[in-house]
């Protein structure tokens, strides 16, 4: 509408964008600077591409969908332990990729919770290795973060539309229709996306439940292009394919979306008189409780296999956790420097085509971004002592399309709303951020730092490339438990590192929560 | 004299011209049908919409391209005129430093506009927990501090009832009186135009036509505006 | 007083440390890991060698080539340890590896004749399985069987590339005949040993990619004698792991003495329960008591280490061909 709303500075957003370009497109000139002629492209190469692409599509596609019904239960629903619920049902994306495969297994595995049951029950059992099982496990991972940005969606909704529509007694469909639909649309499209995107560059989790070869991802060709056949120029091209595909995604779900503002409340609580139907609420709890089954009995059996096993755990392990800790907190100031003055500058855009630069760092190979890294820094310095600041940032990139799809509309909302008060006030630079924007943004900001915090702390990505031993993280000790076939013991460490991860994804979550209600 | 020379706004497919000189102590309510250009008018002037030709003087200087902040004028929007999370206190005082570091000189400041919107006892509330009357007040009270040469209401008390808008327009007769600031308001209320205003701005058409003296107008209005009287 | 000591003492140590040359050794995560033989062997060659032994962890020994090419002659390695004989024609190629004759009275099953590179430990591939199964006898029968096996994907991890290999001897040309027979054996393909490894102890396959050696550790560390390594009659592929020093070292002396103590009785003690692999040469106090519990195989099959890269990428053609279908 109007053509001057905020005075958010541009520059550091531009510049924060820069810097993101620059480490992936850096990292990928420096392998292509130390490429030899290849390969090239291979037959099975495009069999990788297309497996990457369809098994990606569809773990975004049935997350997504499947989200939908259970953000909404959850949106209408109060009940005791909701809010526990809600972080719970986050903890399936933050976990390590080994310690929820194990978890999955013991339900669904050969010789899992599921088939021990059907066989009893005298039903033929079933496998979950195959396609279907890379699908499961992404749902897995992915439903918890579709459901929350739908949730968060769903949140935004003001008051006071849901009284309007209680008072012209809107029947569901149209609640749906008029309130939810929109939410929807601007929504869904980012979410599927960002899960895509994350699906694209699945590989061991595709290699383990794909069942063998069959299910080679474009990540495995790199991995395998890196070391196997050390062949960096193509490990370039199939970085370079993996791009562009998570580009294209980017770009038909987000420059797509129009902008919309949902329009200012007064940050009243929600509450709603929609849905108050039997059959509604009997529908909305078998949606939840579905959810929860599917989300928390994996989990359950990951907890009760760490119990037995927290013993045996040794105390390096805990030491591994206090490093690991470290790196969350600093990939999480690193992840409010780079996300924040981006986030600016994509809100006061009218597409936002932009926020696709953000999905660059997750559909970077890790390994071609450590391997960049890596080549860039030796010369210079020793690659082990900035391990820690490059997997802090390298952390920080990876999570940085989350934290902006979660802020992005939210800062909108608040350039919309309170854009032209801010202007007439003069409000610039650090006090507008101060005063403004940052209340206004804080439960998402306190969610995206949750979750860069927790992922951090699971991540195993660029670590192993750069840390020596005495910077041993915990996903890194709990593998080394593994290797030194203490299974128990390692657990024992998975289950402190689900539990550190859930811990600080809380402790955020909560605080940027907590008083933010006006 | 606030000045517009030659202007013209254009939003869209919207375009609308206005020449015309303000005086400041005068209090001028802008009218015309529903989608005339009056809140544009106002946005322009506050500098939300850059004028697409033609220039905004205020004395000897060219405000044109001047920021919203940078203006000698205040504006109270149709809503969202006050921060939800900041209490009354804190949204007040942002119109002394938008900083917020506030000497005591200027916490006494804001208690002294409290006051004399009659809000006192509500400075530590957030807005969220005020009438709609009071959060217009407590709006009002920030207009004070700012002390403004110009202050711009884009019917911001349309929400209210009568008699409480009634209220609102004598509070801000009374402040504007006292701070010798000139108001522009945009209304659809033929009574609240005998009740304050000065001069009349007329727009339709895409022109704002030049002010001219309310009584002898609203008596006597020439055919269009007295089709939009009805 | 006591807090004044104890900052003296460190202080001298730290210039003491200083003083020390420093030998950087490359090698892979699991050896450095606390539970690995990396500390104690750190601790036995420091009381000998009046130096400062410093290992650098880095994924597995794929990964260790890959980064010594990054590296190139810039690296601060001095020694690499851990790669095996499928890698060595690779870190050959290098050009980075300098000659250095360890002497030792090997324990191998076969006579070592490589002058670059010294073994330090060694084991067979094997499949493992519960002790209430009974183990099919060869990859035919495997083949035939309605076994469930979990093993290593060849691309990312070395006991993969291993299977292939062992496959690929055994059979030569008829390989892919064998992976067509295994493939419906095969639950699934893991990225590396320890996620092939905790699907099996989790039930999920019948047998799961090891070593003959891996039952060891059940039963000496866990009293748990319910793990064994079947035998197979085509005979049993070797992983041979090796120690090598840099041309480039700035420190090839030490080098050539850490090569030395790593085929030294204190090291070779070490490994069987850090490693759970062979020793290349028989301590004096002879094998740890569990391992004569361990399956003999008769046959042991190794491919020369030039001849690994061709019929790797044979090999490899094969066995994707046979597990896609």
């Amino acid at each position: 509408m109007a053509d001057r709303t905020l005075a958010i500075s541009t520059k550091s957003g531009i510049s924060a964008a820069t810097l993101v370009v620059v480490l992936i497109l850096g990292a990928l000139l420096a392998v292509i600077s130390r490429a030899e002629v290849g390969a090239g492209f291979v037959p099975a190469d495009w069999a990788a591409v297309r497996f990457t692409v369809w098994q990606a599509f569809l773990s975004s596609m049935i997350s997504v969908v499947l989200a939908v019904p259970v953000a909404r239960a959850l949106a209408r629903r109060r009940f005791v332990g909701r809010s526990v619920l809600v972080t719970l049902l986050g903890a399936p994306f933050i976990l390590p990729v080994i310690v929820a495969v194990l978890g999955l297994l013991t339900v669904f595995g050969r010789n899992g919770w599921l088939n021990i049951t059907l066989e009893g029950m005298g039903l033929p059992t079933v496998s979950i290795y195959g396609l279907h099982g890379v699908v499961l496990a992404h749902v897995f991972f992915n439903l918890p973060l579709a459901t929350r940005l739908l949730l968060q969606g769903w949140q935004g909704i003001p008051a006071e539309r849901f009284r309007l529509a209680a008072q012209l007694r809107l029947t569901p469909w149209a609640v749906f229709r008029a309130l939810e639909w929109p939410v929807l649309k601007q929504i869904v499209p980012g979410a599927a996306a960002l899960i895509f995107v994350i699906c694209l560059t699945s590989f061991a989790v595709a290699l383990t439940l794909g069942g063998g070869p069959r299910a080679t991802t474009i990540e495995l060709a790199i991995y395998q292009a890196y070391r196997f056949d050390f062949d960096l120029g193509r490990a370039a091209l199939l970085s370079v394919t993996q791009l562009v595909l998570a580009g294209v995604a980017a770009v038909f779900a987000l420059w797509i979306i129009p902008v919309m503002s949902m329009g200012g409340g007064q940050d009243r609580p929600l509450l709603r008189w929609d849905a108050r139907g039997g059959m509604q609420r009997c529908g909305d709890g078998l949606v939840i409780v579905l959810a929860a089954a599917f989300l928390l009995v994996p989990l359950a059996a990951v907890v009760l296999r760490g119990i037995a096993g927290l013993g045996q755990v040794p105390v390096t392990v805990w030491q591994a956790a206090g490093q690991s800790l470290f790196v969350a907190v600093i990939s999480v100031m690193v992840l409010a420097v780079l996300a924040l003055p981006m986030a600016g500058w994509i809100a006061a855009r009218r597409s936002g085509g932009v926020e696709a630069i953000g999905l660059l760092g997750l559909s970077a190979s890790p390994l071609m971004i450590g391997t960049g890294w890596f080549i860039l820094i030796n010369p210079v310095l020793d690659p082990s002592s900035v391990a820690l600041p490059v997997t802090a940032l390298v952390n920080a990139l990876m999570a940085l399309p989350f934290a902006l799809r979660i802020i992005v509309p939210r800062l909108r909302d608040t350039i919309q709303d309170y854009g032209r008060l801010s202007e007439t006030l003069g409000l610039h630079g650090w006090p507008l951020w101060r005063w403004v924007i940052l209340p206004r943004i804080r439960p998402q900001l306190g969610f995206a730092a949750g979750l860069t915090g927790a992922l951090s702390v699971g991540d195993l990505g660029v670590i192993t490339l750069f840390a020596d031993q005495e910077r041993a993280t915990l996903p890194l000790q709990m593998y080394h438990l593994m290797g030194a076939y203490r299974m128990e013991a390692a657990a024992g460490a998975a289950l402190i590192l689900l539990a550190l991860a859930l811990g600080i994804f809380w402790g955020c979550d909560r605080g940027g929560r907590i008083h933010a209600e006006a | 004299m606030l000045r517009l020379e030659g202007a013209q706004i254009v939003q869209g497919n919207f375009a609308m011209t206005a020449d015309m000189a303000l005086e400041q102590g005068q209090k001028y309510a802008v009218i015309g049908p529903s989608g005339a250009g009056k809140s544009t008018l106002l946005a322009a002037l506050c500098g939300f919409i850059p004028l697409a030709q033609g220039r905004l003087r205020w004395h000897d200087a060219d405000l044109t391209d001047a920021v919203p902040g940078a203006r000698p004028m205040t504006m109270l929007f149709q809503d969202n005129n006050l921060f939800p999370h900041l209490t009354v206190a804190q949204n007040v005082g942002l119109g002394i430093r938008p900083d917020l570091r506030l000497s005591g000189q200027d916490k006494a400041k804001v208690e002294d506009a409290l006051g004399r919107v009659g809000l006192q006892d509500h400075a530590d509330k957030k807005p969220g927990a005020l009438s709609g009357g009071q959060q217009s007040r407590a709006a009002l009270a920030r207009v004070l501090v700012q002390a403004r040469p110009w202050l711009l209401l884009d019917e911001p008390f349309a929400a209210l009832g009568p008699a409480l808008r009634n209220e609102m327009l004598d509070l801000v007769q009374d402040l504007v009186g006292q701070t010798g600031a000139g108001l522009i308001m945009v209304t659809h209320a033929p009574e609240d135009v005998r009740r304050i205003a000065d001069q009349v701005i007329f727009v339709a058409g895409g022109v704002a036509e030049a002010p001219q003296p309310a009584q002898a107008l609203m008596d006597n209005p020439p055919p269009e505006l007295r089709a939009y009287l009805g | 007083m006591k807090a004044l000591t104890l900052a003296a003492t460190s202080l001298l140590a730290a210039t003491a440390a200083a003083a020390q040359t420093e030998l950087t050794v490359y090698t892979y995560d699991s050896f450095v890991s606390d539970w690995g033989p990396g500390p104690k062997i750190e601790a036995a060659f420091e009381a000998v060698c009046d130096c400062d032994l410093k290992f650098v962890g880095n994924g597995d020994g794929a990964a260790l080539i890959a980064r010594l090419k990054l590296e190139g002659a810039r690296t601060d390695a001095d020694v690499v340890l851990g790669l095996d004989t499928n890698l060595i024609a690779a870190a050959k190629e290098t050009g980075l590896f300098a000659e250095t004759p360890v002497t030792a009275d090997y324990a191998l099953p076969m006579p070592w004749t490589d002058t670059t590179f010294a073994p330090y430990d060694w084991g067979y591939f094997a499949f493992v399985h519960n002790t209430d199964l009974t183990p099919p006898t060869n990859f035919k029968a495997l083949g035939e069987s309605d076994l469930k096996i979990v093993i290593q994907d060849p691309r990312t991890s070395t006991p993969g590339l291993g299977l292939l290999m062992w496959v690929k001897d055994a059979y030569g040309d008829e390989a892919p005949a064998i992976w067509e027979g295994l493939a419906d054996n095969v639950v699934t393909v893991t990225k590396g040993w320890s996620e092939a490894y905790g699907l099996f102890l989790e039930g999920e396959a019948d047998m799961v990619l090891s070593y003959t050696t891996s039952p060891a550790y059940h039963i000496i560390a866990e009293e748990d004698e319910t793990k064994a390594a079947a035998v197979f009659d085509e005979g049993h592929y070797m992983q041979i792991e090796v120690v090598g020093r840099l041309a480039g070292s700035d420190a090839p002396e030490l080098a050539a003495e850490f090569m030395q103590f790593m085929v030294s009785d204190a090291a070779q003690s070490i490994l069987p329960t850090t490693n759970w692999m062979y020793p290349a040469v028989m301590p004096s106090g002879g094998l740890p008591q569990g391992f004569e519990e361990l399956v003999k195989p008769e046959n042991a099959r190794l491919i020369d280490a030039d001849k690994v890269p061709a019929i790797r990428d044979e090999a490899l053609a094969e066995w994707l061909t046979a597990l896609s279908q």
